[in-house]
């Protein structure tokens, strides 16, 4: 099994006893600070791994905010300010010795909007690699676009233009250009931020099939907005809820008997 | 008789405003009004104004036009023809007629002051009647015009909304203006000098001699000894002002907190403020005797005027204008291409370097192209720390010179009236203007695109 | 399957001291970026700090004067031989003599002429209009004994604000002796208080000796090059080709410049030999340093120097001829050579006296903000350029702001989107970036040439400038008109109002902050141009301010750009003044601009 986080430190407690089967991600206790405003209250999840976490809620519920705390994306927003304590296999993802570079090449990320760089295919999914400095040769780097392509199942569509800019691809070939690209620095988490919520429902379907082959390797967390997504394409479901988590479980659980009143009227379409 | 023109005019508005509003209100009394009487007063101050200052507008010019004539007939035929002459003999006749004439007038002279004089009081008689008929007679139609049903607000609407485009016109008048006079002298240079010459003569020493049998008096005007002068300093300009302004911009828009923007952008708007008379003074006083004597004792002869001194300080008046360019270029490439790079664990720089400048390059050589045509198009810096004499070298520290200072040196101080070498600083200023117009033009549109594709 | 490539890449990701290295790399190139963001913004602070410094340590001191308080007689016989104390009379009467007898006083020694005139030259040419106007005001002061400020001239002023030479003073540490009291006299001092100048001298000669080496050397250069072309010519000729008239030009060059390098070289040995002869007496002229010494109250100027003894001509009279002991007297050198001094050995002992006698003053330059342009620099203000520009700006400000604020809502608010209104905008935004220098030529081909409007007037550098600005204004009067929610428009529509009474009642008050904000900015804009006013002739040397938008006038940039011209160090004081003068003008304007904007910035 190679499940394991390869960071820098040796040290990493390789089998850390917190660790239960198979969980991938533990987080206790996050709190999020916009400037004044708090955005997450105490919230606590494990998240298990090779499968699919759905992350469900109303909107501004905390639930994307969450998300961003994984890859420590929230770095970038200079108010905002997040405590508690985040593990992904057992380490701390805030621990100073962890370098922010390392945990988002290993917690890859796609957005709601597709947001492919305005380069070439092959340049989009090249990206990674070049930057981490992974490909050692151009066969190496071919290899690698081509396999990432494949894996997120775009490669036949475009294989013959892999020097066209990846901006002029329809949008759910450029949400699964972006899949690709976050493949290609080979993560093992896969975060998606309602990652259909820009697209028509054949390419929902489509990248909801993708979800469902990639959580062979990869653990994914996904936010969406759809109930039914969730509920398709997930194991596990996280109910959030002004910023607080409210339960979470088996996806089939979650749905056909929840515990919260609120969950069960947010499922049954009382609010949201 | 301008001021007692508009004196009446201004009473005769009065009288329209205040007669039109007291009808209304009289109509008022007894059936209900379309418009509140202020519109009715407004439409006849409107009846009033038009007539009477399109009167002014063409009556003046053709009564000067005709008084001048005549005046001119009555002392030489043979002046009128002259351009030359027809100037200085008027400014004698009106100095005569003023009484202002120092010296014993001619009687020829006296004779077309006689002229003047009468018909210059004539014509002037002649209009103020004239403008008062007709205000008088744009009040009458007004009046009758008003009635309660009358819709006099959407008259006078209709009247503010003319004037208000043709105050948007005034901009397209400017240019329509600039390019007629640019062009027209320009003309007149090409009559005398062959635009070959002109373009791709490597000489340049406008000095035209005042009398014809005197030596080199045909001057000669080849510009590319000022198309190399210019282009040197506008490169040593951004040499300094694209790196300085774009890494200033990167770190304004990617790196700086809050506060130090808060302390850096007046910083920049300050340095944007200051006149470039007072950054010429700075460069001709200061900077051109220290790289001098800098050269000096690096054992380089470093010409007092040098191109390197205009240059930087050049650089320096322009490093604002890219850097806030470039900043509103960079803040416009969404902040998801940013997230996704992020995303991948790529570092800031990595970021800004692979997808951040590649997004916003179009847009980034738009900005350098915007403040290469103002480093073009600037005066008063190289008028005050670059030379005279057209150089034709690449040498920084070497004395050159610019479209500008030329146009400048040539222009100011007594011209030769309709010699070449008064002409062609107008063909320098076309080149000019049409060179910094076609950049200008390719930028901003680039920069429009840019914008659309991110919005 | 291609699965397989990416584990095997992923093994070799992170843990080996490869990568570890590898992001080590990838944070310093980080740092370093960061640093040359950094470095640019510094560097563009630094130059602004340096620009403003510069002129301030130039300009300051231009706005005081120095002035000489003298006992003056207002002599009856001079003023009003008639004796009819008449004002007019008066007037005519000569008071630049007075002045001159009652610095002359001062000086009994001075009695050759070519000393009495550059006494004379110490006051400025319009001393006695102040004296003037005193006894033209109250007759009665005639005969009178009064106290009188009298001004200095530029050369003396910047003698005393210590511009133009750098002055220092050491005590001097033996016993001094000198053997006369006025005349030539021979200074002997018992330690060897001299040897440090007499150093400083020789090192002074062997630079200059380098100089003019490097000269004959520059010389030589040119004089290669001419024989090249001559030895070219010479095969030319050879081979028969004419080489017309060049060649005897050629030839008597290169022997008239051989000749000026003979000379050269040998006054660089002669100075080279003078420093080579360590400890030797020198000759002091007006080409080295000045060295006087101060002792028993007169003032020696040195001629010859030795290591110990002194010969030099007294410039003020010893008290006596008695010993000095150390630290009583002191050696005062002028950094400056005289001969690159506007101030000579001699008026600088004449000038130390006046101030040791406590006549000279220091006050503020008025006068600066009072009068207008002059030659004499100690003369010259900036009333009139203050004025122009005002009248300039006003002009400006009637003519565009009103256009501005019309064409804005025109675009803004009636404007049907088709190509006119298309190409309007276009228009003004290429107007914009248009250089200034050619809205100049705009002026002059039409406002002056077509429309025969006057030269130099306010009027036109106003039109001029009103066309230079109105972009600007226009462009931030259409952000302002933007800025403000369509909803106070819909509700003024709401209410029955027509589509002007909404927009004139309520969207443009609304929006007048931001459109007087971007007023201010195009005034201060306007305010600093002075290239397109160069064009219509607002250069004329104009001493008095201007009456009206169609006199002749200049602004306050062209006039600091026609300061900046002169050859008078004073007036390089005087530009920087006028600069200071501008910047002030400036940031008060833009603060204001700034503060409107904060004060009204209305968030919707």
């Amino acid at each position: 099994m190679n499940t394991m986080l390869k960071m820098d430190s040796p040290a990493a407690p390789a089998e850390a006893p917190t660790l239960g089967n198979g969980i991938k991600v533990v987080a206790r206790d996050v709190n999020v600070y916009y400037g004044e405003k708090r955005a997450l209250f105490d919230v606590s999840l494990d998240i298990p791994e090779r499968s699919v976490t759905a992350l469900i809620g109303p909107s501004g519920c905390g639930k994307s905010t969450f998300l961003r705390c994984l890859n420590r994306m929230n770095d970038t927003i200079p108010i905002a300010r997040v405590t508690g304590r985040i593990e992904i296999d057992g380490r701390d993802i805030h621990d100073p010795d962890l370098d922010v570079v390392q945990l988002r090449a290993n917690v890859g990320m796609v957005f709601q909007k597709p947001n492919p760089f305005p380069k070439s295919i092959y340049e989009n999914v090249a990206y990674g690699p070049r930057i981490h400095g992974f490909a050692n040769s151009k066969a190496d780097l071919d290899g690698v676009v081509e396999s990432s392509l494949r894996r997120a199942g775009l490669f036949e569509e475009v294989k013959d233009r892999l020097a066209d800019s990846g901006t002029g691809l329809s949008g759910g070939q450029q949400q699964r250009l972006c899949i690709a690209r976050a493949i290609a620095v080979s993560p093992e988490i896969i975060l998606m931020d309602e990652p259909c919520s820009a697209l028509d429902p054949i390419a929902t379907a489509k990248i909801e099939e993708l979800m469902d082959e990639l959580r062979q390797n990869y653990t994914i967390i996904i936010v969406t907005h759809s109930m039914q997504q969730a509920a398709r394409v997930s194991q596990q479901t996280a109910f959030f809820h002004l910023g607080i988590l409210v339960e979470d479980g088996p996806t089939q659980e979650i749905f056909t008997n929840p515990t919260d009143k609120r969950t069960q009227d947010y499922i049954t379409g009382r609010f949201g | 008789m301008g001021v007692v023109y508009f004196t009446g005019l201004a009473l005769l508005v009065l009288i329209g405003f205040f007669f039109g509003r007291a009808r209304a209100l009289a109509v008022g009394h007894t059936e209900n009004l379309h418009s509140r009487p202020g519109y009715h007063g407004g439409f006849v101050v409107i009846s009033v104004l038009l007539p009477v200052l399109a009167l002014f507008a063409l009556g003046v010019p053709f009564a000067q036009y005709v008084t001048e004539n005549q005046a001119l007939q009555a002392y030489d035929p043979a002046a009128l023809d002259d351009a030359f002459k027809r100037s200085a003999v008027l400014r004698d006749i009106i100095a005569l007629a003023n009484g202002q004439f120092s010296g014993q007038p001619t009687e020829a002279l006296r004779r077309a002051a006689d002229t003047y004089a009468s018909l210059h009081a004539w014509t002037s008689y002649l209009l103020l009647t004239g403008g008062l008929v007709f205000g008088l007679l744009g009040i009458a139609y007004g009046l009758r015009k008003l009635s309660a049903r009358f819709r006099a607000r959407n008259s006078v609407e209709r009247f503010v909304k003319g004037l208000l485009f043709a105050a948007a016109c005034v901009a397209v008048l400017t240019t329509i203006g600039i390019v007629a006079s640019v062009l027209l002298e320009t003309i007149r240079f090409f009559e005398r000098v062959s635009p070959i010459d002109f373009l791709f003569g490597l000489h340049w020493s406008p000095q035209t001699a005042i009398r014809a049998d005197q030596e080199g008096s045909s001057g000669s005007f080849g510009i590319v000894p000022l198309v190399t002068g210019t282009l040197l300093i506008t490169f040593i300009a951004m040499f300094i002002a694209g790196p300085i302004g774009l890494f200033a911009a990167i770190y304004m828009a990617e790196y700086a907190t809050p506060r130090f923007r808060a302390f850096a952008k007046p910083l920049l708007e300050i340095l944007a403020g200051i006149p470039t008379v007072v950054l010429g003074f700075f460069a001709a006083l200061t900077l051109a005797p220290l790289i001098r004597s800098l050269g000096e004792t690096l054992g380089l002869n470093v010409a007092s005027e040098s191109a390197l001194a205009a240059g930087i300080v050049m650089g320096m008046m322009i490093i604002p204008f890219v850097s806030s360019l470039s900043d509103d270029i960079i803040n416009a490439v969404p902040q998801s291409l940013r997230d996704g790079s992020y995303g991948m664990g790529a570092t800031k720089s990595e970021t800004i370097k692979k997808v951040v400048l590649p997004a916003a390059f179009g847009g980034i050589v738009s900005a350098l192209m915007l403040a290469m045509s103002r480093a073009v198009g600037e005066t008063m810096i190289v008028v005050m720390a670059a030379g005279l004499a057209g150089n034709l070298t690449f040498n920084p520290f070497e004395a050159v010179t610019t479209f500008t200072v030329q146009i400048k040196t040539i222009l100011v101080g007594d011209q030769e009236f309709d010699s070449a070498k008064t002409l062609s600083a107008f063909a320098l200023g076309f080149v000019l203007f049409f060179f910094t117009l076609t950049l200008n033009v390719i930028a901003l549109q680039v920069v429009k695109r840019y914008r659309e594709q991110y919005d | 399957m291609t699965d397989a490539v990416l584990p095997e890449l992923r093994a070799s990701s992170f843990a080996s001291d490869d990568a570890k290295a590898r992001i080590r790399a990838r944070y310093r190139s980080e740092t370093r970026f960061r640093f040359y963001g950094l470095l640019a913004i510094g560097l563009t602070a630094m130059f602004l700090v340096v620009v403003l410094a510069d002129i301030l340590i130039r300009g300051l001191p231009a706005f005081t004067q120095h002035w000489l308080r003298l006992e003056v007689t207002v002599n009856a016989a001079e003023i009003d031989p008639k004796g009819t104390r008449d004002p007019a009379e008066i007037r005519q009467g000569d008071f630049q003599l007075l002045i001159r007898d009652a610095l002359r006083a001062q000086f009994p020694e001075v009695t050759d002429r070519r000393g009495r005139r550059s006494l004379d030259g110490i006051l400025s040419s319009a001393a006695a209009d102040g004296l003037r106007k005193r006894v033209v005001a109250d007759p009665s002061l005639v005969g009178q004994t009064l106290d009188v400020p009298l001004l200095l001239s530029d050369d003396i002023d910047l003698y005393f604000k210590g511009i133009g030479t750098r002055i220092e003073r050491h005590p001097g540490r033996g016993i001094l002796t000198s053997n006369g009291t006025t005349g030539d006299v021979v200074l002997h001092s018992s330690s060897n208080d001299f040897a440090p100048y007499l150093d400083a001298i020789k090192r002074a000669l062997s630079v200059r000796a380098r100089d003019i080496r490097r000269e004959a050397d520059r010389l030589r250069a040119i004089v290669s090059k001419l024989e090249a072309r001559k030895a070219e010519l010479d095969r030319a000729s050879k081979i028969g080709t004419l080489s017309g008239g060049e060649y005897p030009a050629l030839v008597s060059d290169i022997e008239s410049l051989g000749q000026n390098i003979k000379t050269l070289d040998a006054d660089a040995a002669a100075l080279q030999a003078r420093f080579d002869a360590v400890g030797s007496d020198e000759k002091l002229d007006e080409t080295v340093p000045s060295q006087l010494v101060a002792i028993n109250g007169g003032l020696v100027k040195i001629t010859q120097l030795g290591n110990s003894t002194a010969t030099g001509t007294v410039l003020l009279p010893l008290q006596s001829t008695a010993d000095a002991a150390g630290g009583t007297w002191q050696v005062v050198s002028y950094l400056t050579p005289e001969a690159g001094r506007r101030v000579n050995d001699r008026e600088v002992g004449w000038l130390e006296r006046l101030k040791e006698k406590g006549l000279v003053e220091r006050a503020f330059n008025w006068a600066f903000f009072t009068s207008g342009d002059s030659r004499e620099p100690e003369l010259a203000g900036i009333r009139g350029a203050l004025v122009g520009s005002a009248l300039t700006l006003l002009v400006t400000l009637v003519l565009c702001l009103p256009i501005g604020i019309a064409a804005a809502i025109y675009l803004e608010e009636f404007a049907p989107k088709n190509r006119l209104t298309e190409l309007i905008e276009v228009n003004i935004n290429n107007l914009a970036a248009v250089p200034s220098i050619v809205f100049g030529l705009l002026g002059l081909a039409v406002f002056l040439n077509f429309m025969g409007l006057p030269r130099s007037a306010p009027l036109v550098g106003g039109l001029v400038l009103a066309l230079l600005v109105l972009p600007t204004i226009i462009i931030a009067s259409r952000a302002a008109l933007k800025a403000v929610p369509p909803s106070i428009k819909e509700a003024a529509l709401g209410v029955g109002a027509s589509h002007q009474q909404a927009i004139f009642h309520h969207v443009l008050p609304l929006a007048m902050p931001g459109v007087m904000t971007g007023t201010i900015i195009g005034m201060a804009h306007a305010l600093g141009e002075t290239a397109p006013l160069l064009m219509i002739g607002m250069v004329a040397f104009i001493v008095e301010p201007a009456s009206g938008i169609t006199d002749a006038a200049t602004v306050l940039p062209v006039q600091i750009y026609l300061w900046s011209d002169l050859p008078e160090i004073a007036f390089q004081a005087k530009t920087a003044a006028a600069i200071i003068v501008l910047l002030v003008f400036l940031f008060v304007m833009n603060g204001t601009a700034i503060y409107l904007r904060k004060r009204f910035e209305r968030r919707w």
